[in-house]
């Protein structure tokens, strides 16, 4: 039986008196990918914060690797993250830093490794992101897709067991959005990484979700495979996603 | 809004500011593997301004000068004008105005980089990374100003000096020979070991509180922003309106300190 990797039960977060997230439960197993989906400003980067240690529940549990996120000292909450990555919507590279100094920076801070490793490891995750031989660019000098594969590589160059993406097609055109897709779901089968993605678009789901988890109120309103939940009759899927979600889908497939 | 939110606000400011301090001050062992950014900020905090002080040092040494030697002029003693400045310089206008420049300069760009970093979840991206901010963004800054401060606290006293000359010699008619005379005789204590006066290094050591006051308070500041551009712009204003009270602040009771106490 596959075992539970990241598991929220009954979580709250109120910011003022916002309260964002009333009783969120959900797991997902290792080596799957769940994809987060719900209307604009139901909490969906907030759960991902959660499940990476920048914010903290007000109550209920936020489980990873069966370890209490709330219970971690700074410590081990460090060393838990070393083995996740996290790719932020603009992609948050240091802008002071060039490309390939971006994504050398946690070997850099965090290990011993000898700067010729570094350089052979940094290159490898520029080729995996598909973007060789950018390594002396900075950060104002490329477009947001490839901010956004040079995140990704800076959240893949510690080989991680879990990956969070937050939005990864925010403000990307659909062609650059397909390849996007395409790098995480190679990311996925040759690194067996458990991962969530926070995403909106049908195709981003269609290519890396093995399931969908749709928020709605600060709960989750269900968590079903993407076949299932393109088809559903759900109103309030229906409505959200629109009539011609399910032929959409389809065309996607063929 | 409660009428205690000022007090409040600023004893929460102050614990941050000293936290900041306290955990740059248990992480001074990596000083020698974080020297290229310390030198980096050095540059940027202190070479990059060395123009705008010798500038202001300059005028200060000048209206230093003008405004004592035409009172010492009335009652026949301008031969202590050189005294008089070469003293208020090294005591009291070198630290603070310097320090006041940095505020303004070196300060504020510290708390729009970091506040920038903060809005653009830079920070966040450093956190999850497990990469530690204080050594990577806050030891090679604070560092880096408690060196450039003194050094250029010591390139203003002596600009000043030269201006304070000039006015005397070519206004004042005060020798250039009578001038210097009086000025280095202010500026050396042969009983001093160093044969430098207090008012010499005490002007230093003032420097040094200063690069740390403007640093601290410009990180503070920039780590603490929210809220976009507005943010930024916010805690720009923050740091350089906190950073120069605080020198004056301090500047009263470490002046206090080192001639009344």
């Amino acid at each position: 039986m596959e075992e539970t990797i990241i598991k929220l039960r009954d979580v709250h977060k109120s910011f003022g008196s916002n309260h964002v997230l009333r009783g969120l439960s959900f797991e997902v197993k290792q080596g799957k990918t769940l994809a987060i989906m719900g209307p604009s400003g139901t909490g969906k980067s907030v759960v991902l914060r959660h499940i990476i240690g920048l914010m903290r529940a007000d109550s209920g549990l936020v489980e990873v690797e069966g370890r209490d996120m709330t219970r971690l000292t700074g410590k081990e909450l460090s060393s838990l993250r070393k083995r996740m990555g996290f790719l932020f919507q603009e992609g948050a590279l240091i802008n002071w830093l060039s490309v390939g100094d971006n994504v050398a920076l946690p070997l850099r801070e965090n290990t011993d490794m000898k700067e010729a490793e570094i350089k052979r490891r940094v290159t490898e995750k520029l080729e995996l992101v598909r973007i060789p031989g950018t390594w002396d660019r900075m950060p104002s000098q490329i477009s947001g897709g490839m901010k956004k594969r040079v995140g990704l590589a800076r959240a893949l160059i510690t080989d991680p067991d879990i990956v969070l993406y937050d939005e990864p097609n925010a403000g990307l055109d659909p062609e650059i959005s397909r390849s996007i897709n395409d790098l995480i779901r190679d990311v996925q089968q040759k690194m067996r990484v458990t991962s969530i993605v926070v995403e909106h678009r049908i195709p981003c789901i269609r290519t890396v979700a093995d399931e969908v988890l749709f928020l709605e109120g600060g709960q989750a309103l269900v968590q079903i495979p993407p076949s299932e939940f393109f088809n559903s009759d759900i109103p309030r899927l229906v409505q959200f996603l629109g009539p011609d979600a399910s032929a959409r889908a389809s065309a996607l497939d063929q | 809004m409660s009428l205690l939110s000022p007090i409040t606000n600023l004893a929460a400011s102050i614990g941050f500011q000293v936290e900041l301090l306290g955990s740059v001050l248990v992480r001074v062992g990596s000083i020698p593997r974080r020297w290229t950014l310390i030198s980096e900020q050095i540059f940027q905090s202190a070479i990059q301004t060395v123009h705008v002080v010798l500038l202001v040092g300059l005028f200060i040494g000048m209206i230093v000068s003008l405004q004592t030697g035409i009172e010492l002029a009335r009652i026949g003693q301008q031969d202590q004008i050189g005294t008089i400045v070469a003293v208020s310089m090294a005591r009291e206008m070198g630290p603070f105005i310097t320090a006041t420049i940095l505020a303004a300069t070196a300060g504020s760009s510290m708390a729009a980089e970091l506040g920038t970093m903060s809005v653009s979840d830079e920070l966040s991206a450093l956190e999850v990374l497990s990469i530690d901010r204080v050594k990577l963004l806050i030891l090679p800054r604070i560092v880096a100003l408690a060196i450039a401060a003194p050094l250029l606290t010591i390139l203003c006293d002596t600009i000043g000096i030269l201006g304070g000359g000039f006015v005397a010699n070519s206004q004042l008619n005060v020798s250039w020979q009578l001038y210097a005379d009086s000025a280095i005789e202010a500026l050396t204590d042969h009983a001093s070991l160093i044969a430098l006066p207090k008012d010499v290094y005490g002007g230093l050591a003032k420097s040094v509180v200063f690069g740390l006051l403007v640093s601290i308070i410009g990180c503070s500041a920039g780590l603490k922003a929210r809220g976009g551009a507005l943010g930024v712009g916010k805690a720009t204003r923050q740091a350089v309106r906190d950073a120069i009270i605080a020198i004056i602040v301090s500047n009263y009771f470490m002046t206090w300190m080192m001639y009344q106490a």
